[in-house]
Parts: structure tokens; sequence; C-alpha cells
């Protein structure tokens, strides 16, 4: 059970980094996964009053706010025609339109967590997180990084006419996914994340594997099965080592597949 | 905190912890219909309208409420009145625990989406569990309702 003793509205964005130096105090985000813990809360931050739930849209970048929710995310039509629907893909099966409706966008990059589908589309984008002391680093470099105070201000994706596809497996239509698997390309490199492997998602890179025309279909399965060998696999209860490592085989395939289709 | 918001369109101020929890919140004020399910933001029992967007009440503070609208099936009765009687009509209602919860997403999602397919509304409401499974009943129905508001892409079969 989770209980809160003081709800604390910020102002601005120092406010709630002052505040989040003390280990009892945590922004709450959405306050959807937040709420299935077991925690005392001495000072509940909510970010809500600082202008963070809006996607703007720039000649060369997206802005998300960390209070945007993957509502927002889904419905957002220049977002969604730079990764062709990819991030509604991402975001499209998490639970139902309520859920989406409170789940934010920040909550579920900051908390990197091992089940993330929007983690692992973001992740083959060329995306960067804002935050409110350590700057502008790539989404890349932050899932790596281990939790600490700073305040998770704002997405940045930018536009690079990269090809998106995204796809996850589900046990059934409202459980977290069992693997999740993006693959982007831009010129002759490929971008894949692979989440949900039950960890975080991880982003790998290559460079001028597939011939630049028309690559075969053996081609393919080589580079999937190169990539699928990148990520390591865990077994919990909805899916085995195994199971996943050869779904990301699968997933990874069928992703490259979509990015090189309006090439040929 | 003093918080103020308005339930139904009757302004409210009252004073509320911190870790307030909306879905007590409505129900202590009267709002019966905002079902307690699972409480892991999972079967939309207690789904509400804050600022016209569907939330679950049950993972929703109510100090994040303050200053903002919210509607319960209680403040929608007239049009609940109207889509319940084609849930009556399709036997969809079975033991009903669900259906303040699939009323209110089923209205707004007539606002939202322009022609749905089935599979759209099936998708629009994945967040609507009903326990008696009655799924096929409560799609029939609703295609029913749109079909008489003149809302669906495709024949009733």
């Amino acid at each position: 059970m989770i209980t809160i003793n003081n709800f604390v509205k910020v102002k601005t964005l120092a406010e709630a980094y002052q505040l989040n130096q003390k280990r009892t105090n945590v922004v709450i985000g959405g306050f959807m996964w937040l709420k299935m813990g077991n925690r005392k809360i001495q000072n509940a931050i909510d970010l809500s009053g600082l202008g963070l739930n809006k996607i703007e849209e720039t000649d060369d970048e997206f802005r998300i706010g960390s209070m945007c929710t993957l509502r927002d995310l889904e419905l957002h039509e220049g977002l969604n025609n730079e990764c062709q629907g990819a991030l509604k893909e991402a975001v499209y099966h998490i639970v139902g339109v309520q859920f989406r409706n409170g789940a934010t966008v920040g909550g579920s990059i900051y908390g990197r967590y091992g089940f993330s589908d929007v983690l692992t589309c973001l992740m083959v984008l060329d995306c960067y997180v804002e935050l409110f002391k350590g700057g502008i680093i790539s989404l890349k470099e932050f899932a790596k990084k281990k939790y600490d105070n700073d305040i998770l201000v704002r997405i940045l994706i930018k536009k690079d006419s990269r090809k998106v596809s995204y796809q996850s497996q589900r046990n059934a239509k409202m459980d977290f996914p069992l693997i999740a698997v993006a693959v982007a390309k831009k010129k002759n490199n490929i971008f894949v994340a692979v989440g949900a492997r039950p960890m975080k998602a991880k982003l790998i890179q290559k460079s001028g594997c597939l011939s630049e025309q028309n690559p075969s279909q053996e081609e393919i399965a080589e580079f999937a099965d190169w990539a699928k060998g990148q990520f390591s696999y865990g077994s919990n209860m909805r899916a085995s080592k195994e199971y996943r490592e050869y779904l990301a085989y699968v997933y990874i395939k069928r992703g490259v597949k979509e990015v090189l289709k309006d090439d040929h | 905190m003093i918080i103020k918001l308005w339930v139904n369109d009757k302004k409210i101020t009252d004073e509320i912890d911190g870790d307030a929890i909306l879905l007590d919140f409505l129900r202590d004020h009267g709002c019966y219909s905002v079902k307690r399910g699972c409480e892991t933001s999972n079967c939309g029992l207690c789904t509400v309208l804050m600022d016209s967007k569907l939330v679950l009440s049950c993972s929703t503070l109510v100090a994040r409420a303050d200053g903002k609208h919210v509607i319960t099936l209680e403040g929608l009765q007239e049009e609940a009145k109207e889509f319940g009687g084609f849930l009556a009509d399709q036997g969809a209602e079975q033991c009903g625990f669900c259906s303040p919860g699939l009323v209110i997403s089923v209205l707004t999602m007539v606002k939202e989406l322009k022609n749905p397919s089935d599979r759209e509304i099936s998708e629009y409401l994945s967040g609507n569990l009903c326990r008696c499974s009655g799924y096929m009943g409560q799609l029939r129905a609703i295609k029913r309702y749109l079909n008489q508001k003149g809302a669906q892409k495709n024949e009733i079969s």
C-alpha cells in the first residue's frame, strides 16, 4: 500500500528538483504504476502545473512534455506520421483508453521498466531526454543510467525521416509484452531495440549490413539472426528465455522487411 | 489540503488527505455508480470523466482533480438511459457490475470515434472488463445503438 503525507503541486522545476533530492519525496508522474507499490511518501511531487502536458512540433523536432499521456502520443498526428504509426502501435495495446489517459510518457521513460513498450519504440528514433540538471542526453545513454534525483522535463525526437516498425507479443490483450521489438532504418543504418526480454530495452545499430539494392530473404534472415544474438534474454512467468529469443528473431526479421518495404 | 472541484456540475469544496483516491471521494459524495473492481488500473469499473477525458478513479489522486470537472454516470442519466435500453434488449447487462464503467466509456467513444468498425469499438473498450464475459451481447447493443444514431460503418449482422 502506498501512503502520501503531502501532495505538492510544484510551481517551478527548481522547486520540484529541490524536493526530489530527499529520498522520501517522489515525482508521481501519472501515478498508475507507483500506486501499485508499497511505499511511504512524504511529499508527492506533482508536475502537472508546469505546462509539460504538450507536444510541440518544430521544423526539426518534437518536444514532448514529460506529463503528456500515452494517449497524447497515440493521437498526435504529426508524431505518428513521422514514425509511420509505430508509436501508436507501441501504446495502443497498453490496457485501455482510461489507462492511457492517465499514464505519462515521463513516468514510462523515467522508470526504464523492463516491460516498457514506449522505451523500446522511442529507442530506435533519434531520441533524447531533457533533464533539469543533467541537460540533454540521448535516450540510449539515459536508459543505461542509474536512477538519480534529477527531473525528466521533456522527450525530444529529432525529425530525420527514418523508417520505423514496432511489434510486440502478449499472452493476453492487457498483459505486459513478453517481447517488444522496434526496428528503424536511416539510409544504410539499421537500428534494432528489443525490450521485455524481460530486461529493459537495449539498442543496437549496424551500418551497411544489408545490400543497398533489394536484399535477399536470406540476407535479412542472417541479419535478424545476428541481431537477436546481440541481446540477452531471461525467463519469467510469461515466457522462457528460449521462446523470447526465437520471437526476437522473428520480429526483427519482420521489422526489417517492414522498414525496407518502400525502398524497392 | 483543501480542494475545490465540480462533481456532476455540483461544486464541492473539501479537505482531503494527500493520498485520497478519487474513487473513494466520489463514493463518499454519493456517486455509487463508481465501482471498486480490481484497483490495479485494469478493469475499468471505476471509469469516470475528468475534464471530458476517461480516467480510472481508482488510480487518480483526488488532489489531481482540484479545479476540474468530474462526471460520473449519475451526471449522464439521460444519455445512459437510452443506451441502457439497448443493453437490456440484448441481454447484455448480466450482473450489471461493469455497466456504469462501460456505459460512460461508450458514451465518450461515440463522441470521439467517427463511424467506428467492430474492431475499433472492441479496441476502444478494451479497458472495460466484464466478469460475466458478456462481450458479444455488449457489442450487439453498442452496434444497434450506433446504428440508431447513424454512426457505424458496418451493417448489423
